[in-house]
């Protein structure tokens, strides 16, 4: 396993649940015990939970797995036709069967990034980092109003700081759940005192001394601040796989049973998939994905091509917002009718479906999370296509 | 085997009630997890291990 963390962990404890004796050898990148990185914009920053409470396995669980962990080192180059993954420290590993887990950096602005007070959120360092910086209560401007970047406005929020949201769509979410569903969002925020700076687009980044002092924006507008984040999604981190000949796409290029090149399968924020009810390639930035991906591309490693089953997953997602959590299940693309078929969004709970081209593929829960398990049966059956 | 769920874990994804919906329930106002057996029979083992695995926020532990 390339990548340490749900989804290489995942892997490996398929691997010996499905009897696999052998060595199981998990490199990771960053020094920490495998951890889990959706709290970290919540309960970490928040300080509601220490560190050590993200660990995806508790010591001794993972002294059952038997691995070879491998943690602080970095995988730098692929060879699939002598099957060697090179180490930043040069070692060479040989296997028998990869599973590339390596998941997604955070990506950043083409400037000020050589600025203190200006921050990314995609480890646990950078979560304390940001952390560190809150604490000192600063003007906070966030940019990008993905799920990210609104829980860290909302976070942020909570630790009563000023706060900017800024954002090139009309709402906050608008990619990830709809314009309409995306105006409640935004009523959500402003509701809870973030200003929204929407249809804008970042011109720059001031600073003082080495420090940042404001955002600018496309039309002008001035943010002064003393902390930013820089929320505008991920890039799948593939560098390490450049000229390997594994297929490079928008991640790495896996058939439907997530396999890449002979022995070697992908899994989790990296991996690239054709799914019958997705119109064609996707690529899934969710946790239940990680460890379901990785479920199915461990066992069909140890399958092989011909015993393999297809990965045909109806995602899930959900973001925690203030007191408010929205969950989706399926997909929620942008140009599809949104129908509220349970509760009211002007009192409180509801559930929406997202219909496209006629079909249900997606339903939206805000604060209904039982109601939308019930709805979620309308959801086209990707097994049925 | 036997089940214990942590509730202050519980992100309410539902996903446990996906794999088993005989073993876990939730809670109507906020989605948290309700263990309803927890000491289900052998036959469903499968899916409460599933269950666990599928648990986006690890607050599912299996003791076999």
């Amino acid at each position: 396993m390339v990548g340490a963390s749900a989804a290489g962990l995942t892997a490996a404890d398929t691997l010996r649940r499905e009897g696999f004796t052998g060595t199981l050898t998990v490199v990771g990148e960053e020094p920490h015990l495998p951890y889990d990185r959706p709290p970290l914009s919540k309960q970490v920053l928040a300080g509601d939970w220490q560190p050590h409470r993200t660990t995806l396995r508790p010591a001794a669980d993972l002294q059952r797995l038997r691995l070879d962990l491998r943690l602080g080192c970095r995988a730098v180059g692929l060879d699939p036709i002598t099957r060697t993954v090179t180490l930043a420290d040069g070692e060479r590993l040989g296997y028998d069967g990869l599973i590339i887990a390596t998941g997604l950096r955070a990506r950043r602005l083409p400037f000020g990034h050589d600025l203190a007070g200006v921050h990314v959120l995609r480890t646990l360092d950078d979560a304390l980092a940001l952390r560190a910086e809150l604490l000192a209560g600063p003007r906070l401007v966030v940019i990008g109003a993905g799920f990210l970047g609104s829980e860290i406005a909302a976070t942020a929020r909570g630790l009563g700081l000023d706060v900017v949201l800024v954002d090139v769509e009309p709402t906050p979410l608008a990619r990830q759940v709809g314009t309409r569903v995306g105006e409640l969002v935004a009523d959500l925020h402003r509701g809870h005192g973030v200003r929204l700076q929407l249809r804008r687009r970042v011109a720059g980044l001031t600073g003082e001394r080495g420090r940042v002092t404001a955002v600018v924006l496309d039309d002008g507008t001035r943010l002064p601040a003393d902390a930013v984040v820089v929320a505008i999604g991920s890039v799948p981190a593939t560098d390490w796989l450049a000229g390997s000949g594994i297929p490079l796409g928008d991640g790495v290029l896996c058939d439907h049973t997530c396999r890449v090149a002979p022995g070697v399968y992908a899994a989790g924020d990296v991996a690239n998939w054709p799914h019958p009810t997705a119109g064609g390639r996707v690529r899934l930035e969710q946790r239940t994905n990680a460890t379901q991906q990785a479920v199915t591309a461990a066992k069909n490693l140890l399958a092989g091509p011909d015993g393999a089953t297809r990965f045909t997953p109806t995602p899930f997602g959900w973001t925690d917002q203030y007191d408010t959590k929205i969950q989706i299940h399926g997909w929620a693309p942008a140009d599809s009718q949104v129908e509220v078929v349970d509760g009211d969004p002007q009192t409180g709970g509801f559930v929406a479906l997202y219909r496209s081209d006629g079909r249900v593929v997606g339903a939206l829960g805000w604060n209904s999370p039982r109601a939308l398990l019930h709805h979620r049966r309308r959801i086209a059956d990707p097994d049925a296509v | 085997m036997k089940i214990t769920v942590e509730e202050d874990r519980c992100v309410g994804a539902g996903q446990c009630v996906l794999a088993a919906a005989e073993v876990f329930d939730q809670r109507e106002e906020d989605g948290i997890v309700v263990l309803l057996d927890a000491d289900p029979s052998d036959e469903l083992a499968a899916r409460v291990r599933d269950a666990a695995i599928r648990c986006p926020a690890m607050a599912i532990t299996v003791a076999e």
